[in-house]
């Protein structure tokens, strides 16, 4: 299926990566080469097929509720661009 | 003491073990191949110091009787492995200067069995790759040429900085990661070996994301044993990590040279694809020639949904990998780059942040993830991808293992088919299908093809049985009697 500019620059936007008017052609061009490509997934037949969303067969292990770690802000801000004290510093979030 | 890099990691153990030379000795060595190597760019960062510091605390545990399974031995670690306070980027440029402030399990692991860090290895931005060019640090260069040629060639992706630094001789052992084929290409294209294990063998904790379902860490090294011996350490059950398998780990180092007598293996007939090299079915009949005279028995085998794993795993992972890679905002760690409000400040940091691979990948993963797709693309996937597990599962109701080419070709030069995302795909063929149903794969140096260049056999185990893979791998290793090693240019 082909991809258009239109819909480059829609998923773009959902995926929040800035891409430029001027690169939107070549994009759709790409994403719609590989698109065609798995388009080829139609020939199988999957009627009844149960999805394999887990490589994993065991149910999911449970644990409780409890703090394990945590209680030291430096660790967690150690990395951040801004900061301001024990706080993130984030662009205004609500006008 | 040059001699020290060229040693197997095992030689090298019972080297240590018997005083014959010191952790500090060995690390030295390897620091100074290191740096001798920088033209390969196999590594993103050297931690010289750490690593002599690490040694002088392995030789005085040795020193004390306190020796661990892996004491003193100098490796390199993927910088998709986060490790404490040491830079862990992923290739890319949107981690920037981030430091962990924790260290992965299957590095904590290694450092627990006494192992010694040599640096961080170069890779494909999150693992997305097949030749190493779209790491934000630039393309690692496979230290193997064409016999009388000088082109650079690719040491595969991405785990291509594991690859080059293993088989240059840079360290004795590496770790690496595997999503659709990132351990066993790169093995197959640098004359060393390389195990996927079983999904769930070793933790994911602390392994920069790329596709949940289907990424699984595994070694990288110049022996069947030697890979046998790290992947004893590595694996094992973490609490951390829910799909971590609540399994022992064996030692996978005692099946190796175990007889391989009486096993079936399947030869499956859809592996033999249009275009393959005449050299690499040659060499696959070869393998089968010496698996027989081992005493395996050969069965013809079908995987019929072959051809639909790669087109199955370009849905499955890049939609995974569009929503691990949604974390990546710019605002608690890594890249910033300021915009006029919140969301331009994202769609900014992302654009920049991001290379061209990673963010095709993103979109595909987006869309077809989007309202009005799921069903038509992300569904169908995991459905044909139930497809290629069950063909497995009737395989293995007949065959122990399977034999197969790793890679459709050997080592290409750099910028040869950076401009065609699907023909890059393509690196990938005979190896996704393992990602995809969960199972153990492992690339052994089978050969070399007319022009010098190393080529690989895989091996495919049934869920938690790499100790057959290790029998089979070690029989392989022996018949192929693989010695070659690059001439050094570097």
């Amino acid at each position: 299926m082909a991809i258009d500019v239109a819909t480059v620059r829609k998923v773009a936007r959902l995926a929040r990566i800035a891409e430029p008017e001027e690169k939107l052609e070549t994009l759709a061009k790409e994403l719609s080469g590989i698109m065609n490509w798995i388009e080829q997934l139609g020939e199988v037949d999957t009627d009844g097929v149960e999805p394999m969303t887990s490589a994993v067969h065991m149910p999911a292990p449970m644990r409780d509720d409890v703090v394990t770690e945590g209680g030291d802000p430096e660790v967690v801000l150690s990395n951040s661009p801004r900061r301001a004290g024990n706080f993130y510093v984030v662009p205004k979030v609500v006008e | 003491m040059s001699d020290l890099t060229s040693l197997t990691l095992k030689i090298a153990l019972d080297g240590l073990a018997a005083k014959s030379f010191s952790s500090v000795e060995l690390t030295q060595a390897h620091v100074e191949a290191v740096e001798a190597a920088r033209s390969l760019n196999a590594f993103v960062l050297e931690t010289p110091e750490q690593a002599i510091e690490m040694a002088k605390a392995s030789d005085a545990r040795r020193a004390s009787g306190s020796a661990g399974r892996l004491d003193g031995a100098p490796l390199g670690i993927k910088d998709l492995f986060c490790t404490k306070g040491v830079r862990s980027t992923a290739g890319s440029r949107i981690i920037g200067e981030f430091k962990p402030t924790y260290e992965s399990t299957v590095t904590a692991n290694l450092w627990r069995d006494g192992a010694v860090m040599l640096g961080k290895l170069n890779m494909d931005e999150f693992a997305m790759g097949s030749s190493n060019e779209t790491s934000a640090w630039g393309p690692v260069v496979n230290p193997w040429r064409t016999a009388g040629g000088n082109a650079r060639l690719t040491p595969g992706g991405s785990s291509g900085g594991s690859a080059s630094a293993v088989a240059a001789e840079l360290c004795l052992g590496a770790t690496a990661t595997d999503t659709g084929g990132s351990i066993r290409q790169p093995a197959s294209f640098t004359g060393t070996v390389g195990i996927k294990p079983t999904y769930g063998r070793c933790s994911r904790w602390g392994i920069v994301a790329f596709a949940s379902s289907l990424d699984q860490a595994g070694p990288m090294a110049r022996t069947v044993e030697d890979a046998a011996i790290l992947l004893t350490s590595m694996a094992g059950h973490d609490p951390k990590d829910s799909t971590s398998l609540p399994v022992e780990t064996p030692d996978f180092a005692s099946f190796v040279g175990k007889s391989v007598k009486g096993l079936r293996i399947g030869v499956p007939k859809e592996y033999r694809v249009d275009g393959m090299p005449a050299e690499i079915d040659a060499l696959w009949e070869q393998g089968i020639a010496w698996l027989k005279d081992a005493g395996c028995e050969i069965v013809e085998v079908s995987l019929p949904h072959t051809k639909y794993a790669l087109p199955a795993y370009y849905i499955v992972a890049p939609a995974e990998a569009s929503s691990n890679l949604a974390r990546y905002d710019g605002m608690r760690y890594g890249l910033r780059v300021d915009g006029s409000n919140l969301t331009d400040t994202y769609e900014k940091s992302r654009a920049e942040g991001f290379g061209a691979e990673v963010k095709r990948r993103i979109l595909i993963g987006t869309y077809v993830l989007s309202a009005g797709y799921y069903d038509a693309y992300y569904l169908k996937a995991l459905k044909v991808r139930r497809r290629i597990a069950d063909d497995f599962e009737q395989a293995f109701g007949k065959v122990d293992a399977l034999l197969t080419p790793t890679a459709p070709s050997a080592a290409f030069a750099l910028g040869d088919r950076s401009d065609d995302p699907v023909a890059m795909y393509l690196n990938d063929i005979f190896t996704v299908t393992v990602n995809l149903a969960g199972l153990p794969g492992m690339s052994v140096p089978a050969g070399l093809d007319a022009s010098g260049l190393p080529l690989g056999l895989q091996l495919i185990g049934r869920a938690l049985d790499e100790g057959t893979l290790f029998s089979l791998g070690s029989a392989l290793e022996k018949a192929a009697d693989f010695r070659a090693r690059p001439q050094k240019w570097w």
